[in-house]
């Protein structure tokens, strides 16, 4: 392998490994966010879970790591590229519709990921793993809170919140575009592919840069929508189906199964 | 001229460059009464003709061109904005002026691409594929005559794939068209019809290694799978052999 990371497919290869490795990592976090959808409070739970554990920071750094090695090769590469192609331009250049809009502009739709990716962490990451980290206080929510933290941001604040609504819509058309190419390139790159995987490829990579995007959107247009219902109180863990009236006295020692009256239910977080 | 053939007066935009290191500019130059059965090249002769005659101070326009059969791939020429004119899957030599109509502007530019420096005009120098096929580019053969063909059996579609690899000429379009100055398309294939043959099976690793490393030390850019060399390529050579050449490259350097 001596040489290998130097060379024009090495660092190309680099390139797709970290793409993948982040592919999947979006698909994790696709899963993980729709649980706020069917429970806000099992979503609350699954932040708990990745909070500050060793294991969740030593994942943060690996992915931090996969994101800085996509990003530095991305202009190391662009860099060598715009000094391949020389100084002189054509004077008119009438590309083939079929080559994509996407491939021709990576860099351009990876910046305006990483721009939404940092207003993302300035929304999310800093005000709760690293609040949690960092020991940070008096924040609106706590680092748990994560579908609290949702709500204000896409449908507490008013126009901040249609603002931000929409600035994730173009974040994903971003990421679409990113990714629909991204992930058959990826392939091909490293060799999986041939004339009868190319197109096979190309749809799959439709398929599923549509769902990890769509999945997104639905989420932001579900909070905006003010679907996610964090009024209601999350029931004590171990204890589903259990409330404080209930608790204390009003159907004896034993756990109800039912509100009591003029009582909101809790939310059933997960046994 | 024969019935049915129309005649055409056209405006030029030709780039001009006396030399390497010389400043270029494009210079405008009509053309009256061309053929639509005339070839590209032969109108470009015409022209040639007509700045002999009147003695233009820049001479003649220098391009490059030998076989006119689309065979050599020495034609070299961006028309319109497409490599080898706005027709597929053809080199400049077999476009022909039927293509265009009475009173076009026709913009005619050299290869620009960092690896293809311009010697004069519209002629560039394209002798780094030279250098990539010598780094690798062949069957080392010590000794014997031809075999016979039946000798080494060959499956239909891996001989078919090695012949469509093979169809590369190496015009450079590839290239010429990438917007990162990238040869992948032409290693690729040369790569390719070689590895899919079990006389180049031999040599594959050190071949795909070799020829990379010369693509890299040229200065060409790297591969970001737009497609483009794909459709511009006058022989249709497809990306799928890229996917290869990164495949035999990857093998190379795992066995090392």
């Amino acid at each position: 392998m001596k040489g290998f990371f130097k060379s024009s497919i090495g660092k190309k290869v680099i390139m797709s490994v970290s793409g993948l490795f982040l592919i999947l990592f979006l698909l994790f976090h696709l899963c993980m966010n729709l649980v706020v959808v069917f429970s806000p409070c099992a979503y609350n739970e699954v932040c708990a879970f990745l909070g500050s554990n060793w294991y969740a920071v030593a994942g943060t750094m690996v992915l931090a790591a996969g994101f800085l090695l996509h990003i530095i090769y991305a202009f190391v590469l662009t860099v060598q590229n715009r000094k391949a192609r020389g100084k002189d331009r054509y004077d008119s250049q009438n590309l083939p519709k079929d080559v994509e809009f996407a491939s021709k502009n990576m860099l351009v739709l990876g910046i305006i990921i990483a721009c939404g990716l940092l207003t993302h962490f300035g929304q999310f990451w800093a005000k709760m793993m690293f609040a949690e980290l960092a020991g940070c206080e008096g924040l609106q929510f706590g680092p748990t809170q994560g579908a609290q933290w949702i709500n204000y941001y896409f449908h507490d604040c008013g126009g901040l919140s249609i603002a931000l609504t929409i600035v994730y819509l173009v974040w994903f058309a971003a990421l679409w575009l990113h990714l629909n190419h991204g992930f058959w390139s990826a392939f091909h790159t490293v060799g999986l592919s041939n004339s009868l995987w190319i197109p096979r490829l190309k749809c799959i990579a439709k398929w599923f840069s549509t769902i990890i995007c769509a999945g997104f959107a639905f989420i932001v247009i579900w909070a905006a929508a003010g679907a996610i219902d964090t009024k209601t109180p999350c029931c004590p863990k171990g204890k589903p189906e259990v409330h404080n009236q209930c608790q204390s006295g009003h159907h004896g020692d034993k756990p109800c199964d039912k509100p009591c009256q003029g009582e909101k239910p809790c939310q059933n977080q997960g046994k | 001229m024969a019935e049915g053939h129309k005649s055409l007066n056209l405006t030029l935009k030709v780039w001009r460059q006396a030399g390497r290191n010389a400043q270029g500019q494009f210079k405008e130059y009509t053309v009256k009464d061309i053929s639509t059965e005339a070839s590209f090249l032969e109108m470009m002769d015409i022209l040639n003709e007509q700045l002999i005659e009147t003695a233009d101070p820049d001479g003649p326009v220098a391009f490059d061109h030998d076989c006119r059969e689309g065979i050599c791939g020495m034609c070299s020429l961006f028309i319109n904005g497409r490599a080898h004119g706005p027709d597929d899957d053809i080199t400049t030599c077999q476009l022909h002026m039927r293509k265009f109509n009475d009173g076009d502007k026709i913009t005619i530019e050299p290869w620009r691409s960092g690896g293809f420096p311009i010697i004069k005009d519209l002629m560039v120098d394209r002798s780094a594929y030279d250098k990539i096929m010598q780094a690798g580019g062949f069957v080392s053969v010590s000794t014997g005559g031809v075999p016979d063909a039946n000798a080494i059996p060959i499956p239909k579609p891996d001989a078919d794939e090695a012949m469509d690899a093979a169809a590369c000429i190496g015009c450079g379009a590839c290239a010429a068209t990438c917007k990162n100055g990238s040869a992948m398309l032409f290693v690729s294939a040369k790569v390719s019809q070689l590895a899919l043959l079990p006389q180049g099976k031999a040599e594959a690793a050190k071949r795909a290694k070799a020829m990379v490393a010369k693509m890299d030390e040229l200065g060409f850019g790297n591969c970001t799978n737009t497609g483009a060399c794909e459709l511009e390529c006058p022989k249709s050579v497809s990306i799928s052999h890229i996917a290869r050449l990164n495949r035999e490259f990857l093998k190379a350097n795992v066995k090392d």
